[in-house]
């Protein structure tokens, strides 16, 4: 995984509370086997119509949101089913933040180990940014700040060893495979 | 001693190492259960870091989600008709080959839904740490184990390891005294639940129910009740296991038997919470007072009283875009409203006392003109017994479709879909957009629900056709 430190972007918007996964990435794209190539079946229900024509109206679909790489959501983004194609689908799509005021709890924990960073605001920042789409924001993992274009630094929570990882590029894979030892001991005293 | 509460007892039980401010705890997996659809990619990983599974002993494979519930498509007898899925039983199939993984596939007697099948086999057992890629996982916690969904990444993770790392999660408990009513369910319980808590209520919380309503629950209603923690945010649901819990599990295949039973009823009768342990929150309910729930919108927490009109928030954007998906004004009634679709089936409500309630219904009976009824066993044993308890002939005899096991309609990804602007009232745990299908209207509610409802053609109170 490529560190990640700091990055800048205009934000999309989806101003709708609880997105769920299924809307995030419908079943019916499950049945893959890889991680690759799910960006464009990100949101397909709201994205597409029955033909599979782009909708014109559907916020990802217009010009403004290309090259954005935060999406900015209503509360509880993520929840539902624990499919991690949700993440990777997001990240194939171009975008490496997730700003709300909550983000499920499975969600975050498959975001954080892909590299796409799952940001909690206060009700404030989040309504501010709910009603300036496009707004150009900074992102700075080092310091967990979003930093609004008025030069404004919110600071945000994240987990300090996913944020170590993600950091430094490290994958969590490696840190459990080193306490083999530990996991042998805890295996021949709870048999 | 400082009181424990049952969660805390089955965490600090799994901690091969504590967590600290800089690192999650490294908590260990008793049961790591898996299936076709969150798992190729993790297999891959181990794959190209030259892995092996680190305990294939303690992983129990299934195929549920992708698979067809067509008797000649499960055996084989036509190709599997989505083709995308039979890729994946057959990835499924050669991944647990080359790791040395038993798999219950196609065409064994103990497949079924994977958290079906880890109860009936006597896989789950109070105490354990279970997990599997499926945001259900919660259904254990009915036996008093830690039990949680995880990723696609973290799958990788306990097939390498055999371990999480995991930052400690708060508590909720959830108190329900009294008892439920005739005709009211574990479902309509845990949708009420819901409803009260809200979608994210439980968030970073792990639930213990409690409380006399819940004690009196049999293992097929205390699973409903956890498997649908998730829906209201939390990771994990627990109840601590009781008589009720040891009866259900003596003899069952991977329970222990002889001393080793005595020893683990020793064990398993400390898994409660003690007196004085403290929870993060509390939530009280009285079971008493609740009535037949349906939900009238777009997540599980747009729920109602079966009798109730639906809720009306004109300047509410997002209530205004869910009963516009639904095609429901707010004031309207939902009883009486013309369904296509009922589906009794998925890992919340496709037991044999599932079957059992929505058969007592249909007995003599037939399903209403325009109406397609699916019934769906939650495994090939729960099949079994519900043929030769003549349920299946109930469920035929009515005009129901009466198919193999697996998630079938709950999912939408394996054939079984709800066609676009349908309305379906379904046992399953979602009625999330497009769950059931592209456009698919979904009304969550208990097998009597659904069976009343595929009698009469329209949403209606199952207590008019019980007793």
């Amino acid at each position: 995984m490529q560190p990640i430190s700091t990055f800048n972007s205009r934000t999309v918007v989806l101003p709708y509370t609880n997105i769920d996964t299924d809307q995030i990435i419908p079943a019916r794209f499950l049945t893959t086997t890889t991680k690759e190539g799910l960006g464009k079946q990100a949101f397909a229900d709201w994205r597409y119509d029955a033909s599979g024509a782009p909708k014109p109206d559907f916020v990802l679909n217009r010009p403004e949101a290309a090259g954005c790489s935060i999406l900015v959501a209503g509360r509880n983004f993520g929840c539902g089913s624990s499919r991690e194609h949700a993440p990777w689908a997001l990240l194939d799509c171009g975008f490496r933040a997730v700003v709300s005021t909550e983000i499920a709890d499975i969600f975050r924990s498959n975001s954080l180990k892909n590299g796409l960073l799952p940001i909690v605001v206060d009700e404030q920042t989040h309504a501010w940014l709910l009603a300036h789409p496009g707004a150009a924001l900074t992102v700075d993992l080092q310091a967990s700040t979003l930093t609004l274009p008025d030069g404004t630094a919110v600071e945000f929570p994240i987990e300090a060893f996913a944020r170590y990882c993600l950091l430094n590029g490290i994958d969590e894979l490696g840190f459990l495979l080193q306490q083999a030892e530990a996991i042998a001991r805890y295996e021949q005293t709870h048999a | 001693m400082k009181p424990k509460t049952l969660f805390e007892k089955v965490w600090e039980q799994h901690e091969v190492v504590p967590e600290t401010a800089d690192a999650p705890a490294v908590l260990y997996i008793d049961l790591h259960l898996i299936h076709e659809v969150t798992t190729p990619q993790a297999f891959a990983q181990l794959r190209a870091q030259g892995l092996r599974v680190r305990r294939p002993d303690r992983t129990l494979a299934t195929l549920d989600h992708s698979t067809p519930t067509d008797p000649a498509e499960v055996f084989g007898r036509v190709p599997i008709k989505v083709e995308s899925a039979a890729r994946q039983v057959r990835e499924m199939e050669k991944n647990c080959r080359e790791f040395g993984i038993d798999l219950f596939g196609l065409g064994s007697e103990q497949r079924g839904i994977v958290h079906v099948i880890g109860p009936e086999l006597g896989a789950t057992q109070p105490g354990k740490t279970i997990v599997c890629g499926d945001s259900h996982t919660a259904t254990h916690g009915a036996f008093g184990a830690l039990a949680f969904g995880i990723g696609t990444t973290e799958v990788g993770h306990v097939l390498a390891t055999q371990c999480l790392l995991q930052r400690r999660p708060k508590t909720l408990a959830i108190e329900v005294s009294g008892r439920l009513r005739d005709a009211v369910t574990a479902k309509d319980l845990i949708l009420a639940i819901i409803g009260r808590i809200g979608v994210s209520g439980g968030t970073s919380h792990v639930i213990e129910y409690r409380g006399s309503a819940i004690e009196a629950l049999s293992m097929d209603e205390r699973m409903t009740v956890c498997n649908m923690s998730i829906e209201g945010g939390a990771r994990a649901g627990m109840i601590a296991p009781d008589a009720t819990t040891f009866a259900y599990l003596e003899g069952r295949p991977f329970a222990p038997r002889g001393d080793a039973w005595e020893r683990a009823l020793e064990r398993w009768r400390s898994l409660r919470s003690d007196d004085g342990a403290r929870y993060d929150r509390v939530v009280e309910i009285d079971a008493s007072r609740l009535e037949p729930m349906i939900t009238y919108g777009t997540n599980p927490g747009m729920v109602v009283p079966i009798t109730a009109p639906v809720p009306d928030h004109p300047s509410d954007a997002v209530h205004a875009k869910s009963l516009a998906y639904m095609g429901l004004k707010g004031g309207e009634q939902l009883l009486g409203k013309p369904v296509q679709v009922v589906f009794v089936g998925s890992c919340t409500n496709a037991r044999l006392s599932d079957l059992e309630q929505a058969a007592s219904v249909l007995r003599g009976r037939k399903v209403a003109n325009g109406v397609r009824m699916l019934v769906v066993p939650g495994s090939q044993q729960v099949k079994r017994e519900a043929e030769a308890r003549g349920l299946a002939q109930v469920f035929t005899d009515a005009g129901a479709e009466w198919r193999e096991s697996g998630c079938s309609m709950c999912i939408g990804m394996n054939g079984d879909i709800v066609a676009k602007g349908q309305y379906a009232v379904s046992t399953s745990n979602r009625n999330f957009e497009g769950r059931q299908g592209p456009g698919a209207r979904t009304l969550l509610a208990s097998p009597l629900t659904a069976a009343a409802a595929a009698v009469a053609g329209r949403v209606s109170d199952p207590r008019e056709f019980i007793g």
